[in-house]
């Protein structure tokens, strides 16, 4: 089952049982040498879909599409669940403890150079200025992406630590 | 049985048959869930994926159909990324708060230890050091860091 030029089939084609055309949309993103990739994307997606995913896309982008929808099927099967919506609850997590430990820190050094610049008005001990802070903090909701727990989601952010250098560029839309 | 077909089957146009393995999880009111995980997972990875988690508690498949619903409509909304997106976005809004952080206790140890002549010395050097940190940050948006 050669392709079309006689070379090796993509890891579709051999997965799919096919003969690998030389325009196989599938070719360029899905080596020969890593048939994992495309089956775990397979199994998640389905060959159909992905396809049609692609072939909407400029061929600029297919590589980082099917970079996203790799990283998106292994966190679906890792976890069934929650998949990398339980990484992202996590990261919301994470996000929301540092903005309290920033503003803790600004309540302190706000509190200290009260106490050194001031020696007329009564000093505020930095303690309850902190606290106070706090208090303001927990009071004022945060925009929420979801509200979802999280399960083996450190799993799926270790596995994007792995993932060095294939986002090289801003891929907020 | 025409009459109280579930979003998928009426989307499917099939029968929806009493022990719809969709219906608990796509009502008739709300058409364009399944449709969205329709176009991203197709209707058959669906099925498979909830068959799989037959033997966990109710609550826990229903949060599976809410996630699934989650990504489908994120790749929808940013066909390249999808919700990987989001976690990318997170990853740095930590990074540049962990810088934030990293300032201010630098400010917060001099202050305390120095007294307010130096800290404003300190304050314009840790400014610079900031300025650098958000400059690097800028040319190689590492999510991986």
């Amino acid at each position: 089952m050669a392709g079309g030029n006689g070379t090796s089939p993509c890891a579709s084609c051999k997965l799919l049982r096919r003969r690998c055309a030389q325009d196989c949309i599938f070719a360029p993103y899905f080596p020969s040498d890593d048939p994992h990739k495309f089956a775990i994307v397979h199994k998640v997606f389905g060959a159909s879909n992905v396809s049609k995913m692609l072939q909407e896309l400029p061929v600029h982008q297919r590589t980082d599409a099917v970079s996203s929808l790799v990283y998106e099927a292994n966190a679906r099967v890792r976890d069934p669940v929650y998949g990398c919506v339980g990484a992202i609850s996590c990261l919301q997590n994470q996000v929301s403890e540092l903005q309290m430990q920033l503003a803790v820190a600004q309540a302190e050094i706000l509190c200290i150079q009260m106490q050194q610049e001031s020696t007329v008005l009564p000093s505020q001990p930095i303690d309850s200025c902190i606290d106070n802070e706090r208090t303001y903090f927990l009071n004022n909701s945060l925009p929420q992406y979801l509200n979802f727990p999280s399960s083996s989601s450190s799993n799926v952010i270790h596995d994007s630590l792995k993932m060095e250098g294939i986002f090289g560029h801003d891929m907020v839309s | 049985m025409v009459m109280g077909r579930c979003a998928a089957c009426k989307y499917l146009r099939k029968a929806c048959p009493e022990d719809c393995i969709f219906a608990p999880y796509f009502p008739s009111n709300n058409p364009q869930r399944f449709e969205n995980v329709h176009r991203i997972y197709g209707a058959k990875n669906v099925a498979t994926m909830l068959k799989e988690l037959e033997p966990l508690q109710p609550y826990l498949r229903a949060q599976a159909v809410e996630t699934l619903c989650y990504e489908a409509e994120s790749r929808i909304q940013n066909p390249v990324y999808g919700c990987a997106a989001i976690i990318f976005h997170l990853q740095q809004q930590i990074h540049n708060i962990e810088s934030e952080l990293a300032k201010l206790r630098a400010e917060i140890a001099i202050l305390s230890s120095n007294g307010h002549g130096q800290a404003s010395e300190i304050q314009l050097s840790t400014d610079q050091v900031h300025e650098d940190q958000s400059g690097s940050s800028s040319k190689a948006p590492n999510w991986f860091i």
